[in-house]
């Protein structure tokens, strides 16, 4: 029991920074875009493949996963972040699978739909965090998950987050107010992909095997409800839309429902709680919130006024 | 010598002829009417000179440099900003927000933030400092328009004339040398218009030049003091407002010819 409650914490950390990321594409620069999984199966191959085949140390292959991810963001961006809503979604969820087959049939790299096991488990200070032991990895995902919010938090209460925000709301407007809108659409993009190629490089030194099947479309959609559910937009949103779809989801198996209660019955209650949403909330459950700029900047506006 | 001006710029839609070998010019520190009927071309040759359309031929040189197909941004950035026939406003954002977003590159400190995510990543003490600046100018141009009491409603939420000047007053954060007005009145009432009439001398004298499309002519005969006229994408007639008044073509292009 304790066990499957640690699990369920551990994946849903990697499910916050998954809807966490994808809140900055999708909720604030407002692109539609549906190939989230494909960067974090992006990441957890990086970590799985170089650490099968180089032997490097966790620590190093987590940046470097993230990084491959946010290139290979820049790479899809580059082409497609001209076109705009439904447009985009088809060619991001076009790219999300290429990548899933690549995954699944490059079986000389990726092992096919057999995957890959074998991967070294992170060394923090001589410890090795074994797998077995998902205390360690609470810690390790809850960490990432704090350093995920806080610097996408910080992004946004910047310069470029508000550009990356008004490009959201009239791109044509914010290109005439001297925003280079390709641009930080590419880098709002790639900077997603690199928090997802992070979330899958923790995924993939923590499962004993990284299969190609959970790198589907039906995550993509998932991530892209949690952040709808909570609220595009607002950090806080996507955390509470992430716990709110996959505890409901993981319900029957917390409270030990889950031989009496067939797995498609998590389908209809994800399904119900949308509709319901829709119906109630559709600005999601926090929407956005209106910054306090007298508080953000408060200290330093106080000291500008008394000199 | 003219702060802008444009060599026969041409651009078509297909068969249509939107803009037609149009010499159009900006004289500094003046304001200048572009006036003519519905679908004469005004907005196209807007659109063009910041660069949101490419022309088909001609030239657009502004401070004596061409800026043909010069990005949108660029365009900001050298100073020439304008504001959109159909308000566009960033809607769901803040009053505050939007003048905010006007200062995106005039705010950025200048030693560091020529790309400022890396620098929100660090927290680093200019980012304080740098949206403190931005904070201040914005407030400056919302006070400018009164508007610094309503500065965290919601820009959507704002009376019609008000989302008008908002977008002025975002335009201006940019610090233009040269600003394009697209239909400024529309939809005002005769005070609102009136008050606006009086905003735009406020703006001259700041020392930033005018450029309006306006239908209103009270307001175009009042202020400004050169005019261009389109009719069919093609100049029919430029100079002073009773120059304009008298001239048969434009009231032709108005009011039509007289059959007898």
């Amino acid at each position: 029991m304790l066990n499957l409650l640690l699990l369920v914490m551990i994946l849903l950390g990697l499910y916050i920074i998954l809807s966490l990321s994808l809140n900055l594409i999708a909720g604030y620069t407002g692109l539609l875009s549906l190939c989230h999984a494909a960067f974090y199966g992006i990441g957890a191959y990086t970590t799985a493949i170089l650490s099968v085949h180089t032997g490097l140390s966790f620590w190093l292959l987590l940046p470097i996963s993230g990084l491959v991810a946010a290139v290979s963001g820049v790479l899809i961006g580059l082409p497609t972040l001209r076109l705009k809503g439904d447009y985009l979604a088809i060619a991001t969820l076009g790219f999300a699978e290429i990548v899933r087959n690549v995954l699944t049939n490059w079986d000389s790299l990726t092992g096919g739909p057999r995957g890959i096991s074998g991967i070294k488990p992170p060394v923090l200070f001589g410890y090795t965090l074994d797998p077995l032991k998902k205390v360690n990895y609470l810690i390790l995902v809850w960490f990432f998950v704090a350093i995920t919010f806080f610097v996408l938090k910080r992004i946004m209460e910047s310069r470029f987050g508000r550009a990356l925000e008004a490009i959201r709301e009239d791109e044509i407007a914010a290109s005439s107010m001297g925003i280079n809108t390709t641009k930080y659409k590419v880098v709002s993009f790639s900077i997603g992909a690199f928090f997802a190629g992070i979330a899958g490089s923790i995924f993939a030194v923590f499962i004993p095997v990284v299969v190609p099947g959970g790198f589907d479309f039906m995550l993509s959609v998932t991530i892209l409800c949690m952040v709808v559910l909570g609220g595009m937009g607002n950090h806080i949103g996507a955390l509470i839309g992430a716990s709110i779809i996959y505890i409901a989801s993981m319900l029957p198996q917390i409270l030990g429902f889950s031989s009496i209660i067939s797995p498609q019955f998590n389908q209809i209650i994800f399904g119900l709680i949308l509709v319901i949403m829709m119906i109630y909330k559709p600005d999601g459950i926090v929407g956005r919130k209106k910054p306090d700029f007298e508080k953000l900047i408060g200290a330093s506006l106080k000291k500008e006024v008394s000199r | 010598m003219s702060l802008l001006y444009t060599k026969s710029l041409r651009k078509t839609f297909g068969g249509v002829v939107a803009v037609n070998d149009v010499d159009f010019s900006v004289q500094e520190n003046s304001i200048t009417g572009l006036i003519g009927p519905n679908g004469a071309g005004k907005t196209t040759l807007f659109n063009i000179i910041t660069g949101l359309d490419s022309p088909t031929s001609g030239d657009l040189f502004y401070k004596g440099k061409s800026i043909l197909n010069t990005k949108p941004h660029t365009i900001a950035r050298i100073g020439i900003a304008r504001t959109f026939q159909n308000i566009r406003l960033f809607k769901e954002m803040t009053v505050l927000e939007n003048v905010m977003i006007g200062r995106h590159f005039k705010g950025a400190h200048p030693y560091f933030s020529k790309n400022s995510y890396y620098n929100a990543f660090l927290g680093l003490i200019f980012q304080k400092k740098e949206e403190l600046d931005i904070y201040q100018n914005a407030m400056k141009w919302l006070s400018f328009f009164n508007m610094a009491g309503v500065k965290s409603e919601l820009a959507k939420n704002l009376p019609y004339g008000k989302q008008r000047e908002l977008e002025i007053a975002r335009s201006l954060a940019t610090e233009p040398d040269i600003l394009f007005l697209d239909e400024p009145a529309a939809g005002m009432n005769p005070s609102e218009t009136e008050a606006l009439m009086q905003t735009i001398q406020k703006i001259r004298t700041l020392g930033v030049t005018v450029v309006l499309i306006e239908h209103d002519m009270k307001l175009v005969m009042n202020i400004c003091e050169h005019i261009t006229v389109l009719n069919y994408g093609r100049k029919i007639a430029e100079g002073t407002p009773s120059h304009i008044q008298g001239n048969p073509e434009v009231i032709e292009a108005y009011l039509g010819k007289d059959d007898e």
